[in-house]
Order: structure tokens, then sequence, then C-alpha cells
């Protein structure tokens, strides 16, 4: 059964970060992922300090709230003149800093796991489960991860166009009416939300592979969006079973070999891809000089 | 004719005579602290042609970007149709800079202009064969009707440039922002693109184009707008489109522009 949760929870992270990840890789806000995801941090501290629980709603809103907090902060000092990625580091490694800083302060009170939190235990999701008047409902990560999927993917299919556009062009999507700025908090926060659902499992360090790398693959094997975030979706799931076989067999970290299975699907579509592939594009040069 | 057309005629005519298309009042707008556009005021007759030209720098894509809404504006004020822009939304099309979207967009061309529909859809609306149609229609209206399943970054800048044309014709606006429309495109695309531009006329649309070619002003514009931070002259092209005032929006950058000395390198070299 423990498999089988596993990989539930697996599929989940990736189909909820597969589809926001690609919108994040289009807008070229890749470390924007890796900044929310790490900001998110003193969030989930405080709140777990506030309510002495690791699966309360409360910590669910503290880290979005600092996740949002980030982005706000990234874009205040883009606009006052800090090179973009400059601004992206300060924040979020002086946010993550201070998430480091409440947990080692607050050690005893806070029993949270410094590992657990950078490297995730999917391992362990099935032990934490939710019981309702005696009957066990299964892992609370599933139940959250379910939860914050049925959120993105009503948000995505209900306002597609608007993302589409606030993506393609944001200066047309204005100029029509469209709340440009409220879309883009809406995609960051239901990042956020990702991010603090799939923490349990895979980390705030892992979860970024999964924002980023089956979007960044699938990038390179359509030309269309909609396309692009099933795939996105596709490769993240295929490397949840991969990455959890290989663990299994060479018996290492679960969420590790999950993120290193999505690597390697991204460098087999960086070569092999027969649109935008390393090797395909070298054939059609061959055949025209041929 | 019927009398219900023509009352509907005198009714347009009626909207005419009261509201201009665009009547812009004492716009400044400043991304930092130094205004990039000081006082700027003009209104435009309906079914013009209007040519924006200016140096680089000289605000002429800030100006209608202030008149979108799309910057904030300091001071002053933007009547679309005698309303804020914010209410007459579906009657203005635009063109943006080709250079201010990413082509490597995965998209192709079909569905970029079907984004033009975007602003009549609604909040929840999605595009469906009505807009696949409409959109089809605009493509072929600019030329581009066998490339609708490109994918945009395989499209030549020209084409790429036609493609935002037909995005703006599918937003079926009265009037137009376009900004830089020729850029980079060859003789034959100009040529398809300010005859695509006189039917809009035509049709009693307004069209408001930055341009930079000198050359070909008088030739496609019904008035002009002089600009440089502020308005160096505005009216009918024969008007304004002068010597002294050209040589003032350039601020004497202009080495020379001596219009009859285009067509004259013959006589240098005899
Ligand atoms: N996003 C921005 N932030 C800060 N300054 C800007 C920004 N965009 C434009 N500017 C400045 O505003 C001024 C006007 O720019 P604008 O793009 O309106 O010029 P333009 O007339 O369209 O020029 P071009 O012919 O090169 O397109 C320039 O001095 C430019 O440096
Ligand atoms: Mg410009």
């Amino acid at each position: 059964m423990s498999d089988f949760w596993i990989l539930l929870t697996g599929v989940l992270v990736a189909s909820c970060s597969g589809i926001l990840g690609a919108f994040l890789v289009l807008r070229k806000m890749a470390m924007i992922g890796d900044a929310i995801s790490h900001s998110v941090m003193p969030g989930i501290v405080i709140a777990f300090l506030l309510s002495g629980s690791r699966d309360s709603l409360l910590m669910m809103v503290a880290a979005m709230a600092c996740g949002l907090f980030a982005v706000f902060l990234i874009q205040l000092f883009q606009q006052k003149g800090v090179q973009a990625d400059a601004s992206i580091g300060v924040v979020f490694t002086a946010l993550f800093a201070i998430g480091v800083l409440l947990v080692s302060l607050f050690a005893r009170q806070v029993h949270l796991d410094q590992d657990a939190i950078l490297y995730g235990e999917i391992a362990y999701v099935h032990w934490n489960t939710w019981i309702v008047s005696g009957v066990d409902l299964g892992p609370k990560a599933v139940w959250l991860l379910g939860g914050t999927l049925i959120i993105i993917v009503t948000v995505i299919s209900l306002f597609y166009k608007q993302f589409k556009l606030i993506t393609f062009d944001p200066a047309l999507a204005a100029a029509l009416g469209i709340p440009v700025a409220l879309f883009h908090y809406l995609l960051m926060g239901m990042v956020s939300m990702a991010t603090v659902s799939s923490f349990e499992s895979v980390g705030a360090i892992l979860v970024v592979g999964m924002l980023i790398i089956p979007a960044a693959t699938a990038y390179l094997l359509t030309d269309r969006l909609g396309m692009m975030i099933l795939l996105s979706v596709g490769v993240g799931i295929a490397s949840t079973f991969v990455g959890y076989g290989a663990a299994v067999i060479i018996d290492a970290s679960i969420a590790g070999c999950i993120v290193c299975a999505a690597g390697i699907l991204f460098v087999l579509a960086f070569l092999f891809s027969p649109s935008h592939g390393f090797v395909a594009k070298k054939l059609r040069l061959r055949k025209l000089v041929a | 004719m019927s009398r219900t057309d023509s009352k509907s005629t005198t009714f347009v005519m009626e909207r005419e005579s009261i509201a201009p298309p665009l009547a812009v009042n004492g716009l400044t707008a400043a991304y930092q602290k130094k205004p990039v556009l000081r006082g700027v005021s003009f209104t435009v007759t309906e079914g013009e042609l209007v040519g924006v030209i200016g140096p680089n720098g000289a605000g002429k894509s800030t100006m209608m970007k202030a008149a979108l809404g799309l910057i904030p504006r300091l001071s002053g004020e933007v009547l679309v149709y005698g309303k804020p822009y914010k209410q007459q939304r579906k009657l203005v099309g635009y063109v943006p800079q080709r250079e201010s979207v990413d082509w490597d967009f995965p998209t192709n061309a079909l569905d970029v202009v079907m984004m033009g529909r975007y602003g009549h859809l609604g909040l929840f609306g999605r595009p469906g064969a009505k807009e696949r149609a409409i959109a089809l229609e605009c493509l072929a209206k600019v030329g581009m009707a066998d490339f609708a399943s490109r994918q945009i970054s395989q499209l030549s800048g020209g084409q790429q440039q036609r493609v935002f044309l037909a995005r703006a014709l599918a937003q079926d606006a009265s009037l137009y922002f376009m900004d830089e429309p020729f850029a980079g495109v060859d003789a034959a695309t100009e040529k398809a693109i300010i005859t695509l531009l006189q039917e809009l006329k035509q049709e009693g649309k307004t069209v408001i184009v930055v341009h930079h070619d000198l050359a070909t002003v008088e030739e496609y514009f019904d008035s002009v707008l002089l600009l440089n931070v502020e308005v160096m002259g505005y009216g009918k092209t024969k008007d304004v489109f002068t010597q002294d005032l050209l040589q003032r929006t350039y601020g004497g950058r202009l080495a020379f522009l001596d219009r009859s000395g285009l067509a004259q390198p013959d006589i240098t070299k005899g």
C-alpha cells in the first residue's frame, strides 16, 4: 500500500507543478519558482509556532503569504533599479535564512526537521494519515495535494485565455482590460500553494525541479501551449514512476531519484526531440548540405 | 436605400460630429522622474490615417501606451469617442512593436490572431468556431492564410508583422494604434499593409501609425503628429510636414532632409 501512496503523492506533485511550471517557464520566471519555494520557509515555521501542527490551514495561508510577499519584494526591487537576478537572489536567500534562523532558535518547540523541509520525505507520506472519527482516509499529503490540484485545474481552465495572453503579450492583455497584475499574483499564489503542499513530500529544493524541469522538457517537444501543459504533467508523472522504481532498486532518496529522472528526460528531449532536438537539427542541416 | 438605413447613417454622422475618435489633452507621462511626454494635446479626425513622426526615444510608443492605459499618466486626459478609454476598449485595436513579444512562444499564427477576439469573449468565454473563422478571414486579408498553422517563430519578420496586423483586424475596432507596422518589412509587404490601412480608412476607421520613413509620409498619411517629448506640430500633412518643423522635431539631428534631394542622386553622380 505504501507504494501506492508514494506514487500517488508523486503524481499529484508532478501534476500541480507541471501545469504551473509551463507558465513559469514561458514567462521566463523559472527562478521565481525557486525564490517562492525557499521564501515560504519562514511562513511555514511561524505558522508551526503559532499552531503547533504541520498540517494546519494556517500553515498554508502563512506560506502563501510569504511566497507572495517574496514576489512583491522582488518586483519592488526590480522597479527601483536592482537587476532582476540580483533582486531574486537577495530576496529568497534572505527570507530562507530567516526561516533557518527561526527553526534553529525554536528547535525545541518546533518539531520541524530541516532536512525534511529541504529534501522532503516522500517515503513517509503514508505514515501521516488523516483519521476522521476512526476512519483512515489516507495520507494528509495526498488530500492537501489533491485539493491544490483541483484549485489549480479549476483556476487555469476557467481563465486559460487570460493566462495565455498575459504570458504571450501582457501589453495587449492590459489594453483589452485583463487585470494583468491580479492574474500574475493569482499564478504566484498558486505556485506558493503548490510549493507548500509539496514541500513535505519532495522538499523545498526538489519541488523547484518538478516545477521547471518537466515544463522545460515539454517546451522542447511541442509548439502548442495546451500540449505543452499536458506534456509537462506527463513528463513529471513519468519521472515519478521511473524515479521511484530506481530508488527502490538502488535504495536511494526517492525525491532525489524522481528529479534525477526528470533531468534525464530533459536531456533526452534536448538531444532527440523531433522538432527542437539537437540531433534533429544537425540531421536537417546535413540534409540541406548534401 | 431604406429609411432605417438612412436613419442609422445620420446617427453615425451625429456621433462623428460630437466625439472625435481620439482627443488627447495635456498628456504628461514619465517612467522615472523626467517626463517622457510633456503636455501632449491633439485631436484626431474620424476616418483619417495619422502618422506619428519623431526621433528614437521621442515618446511615440509611450504616447500610445499612455493612451491605452498601459502606463499611468501623470496628468492629462485621453478620450476615445468622447469617453475614457476604459469604457471604450472594444472600439480600439492595438498593434505593439513587434519586439514586444516572445516569438518563441508555443503557438501558431491562427492562434495569435484569435487573441484579437479575447476582448469580445467576456470573462469566461472561450474562442470557438466563430473566432476561428474570423481569425482565418483576417489572416487571409493580410495574405497569410497559408501560414495559419505555422509556429510563429518560423515566420519571417515581415510575416510576423502581418500576423500582428491580422490580430488587430480581428479586434474589429474603430480606432487603431499601430506601433511601427512597417518596421523591417520589404517593399511588397509595405505595399500590402498600406493598402490594408487604406481599406480600413475607407470603412470609416481611424488609424494612428508610428512611422519612421520620412520619404513616404506625404504619400501615406492624411495628418501628421510631430512628436519629440512635446508636440512639435500637428495637422494636415501638407501643413505640418515641412522642412522647418521637421528640423525642430529632430533637433538638428536630421543632417539634411531635402525631399527633392531624395530623387536627385543622378545629378550629383553626373
Ligand atoms: N520601460 C521603460 N522604463 C524607463 N524608461 C523608458 C521605458 N520605455 C521607454 N523609456 C524611455 O522613454 C523615452 C521614450 O521612449 P519610447 O519608447 O516612447 O520612444 P519611441 O519614440 O517609441 O522610440 P523608438 O522610435 O525608438 O521606438 C525614451 O527616452 C526611453 O528611454
Ligand atoms: Mg517606439
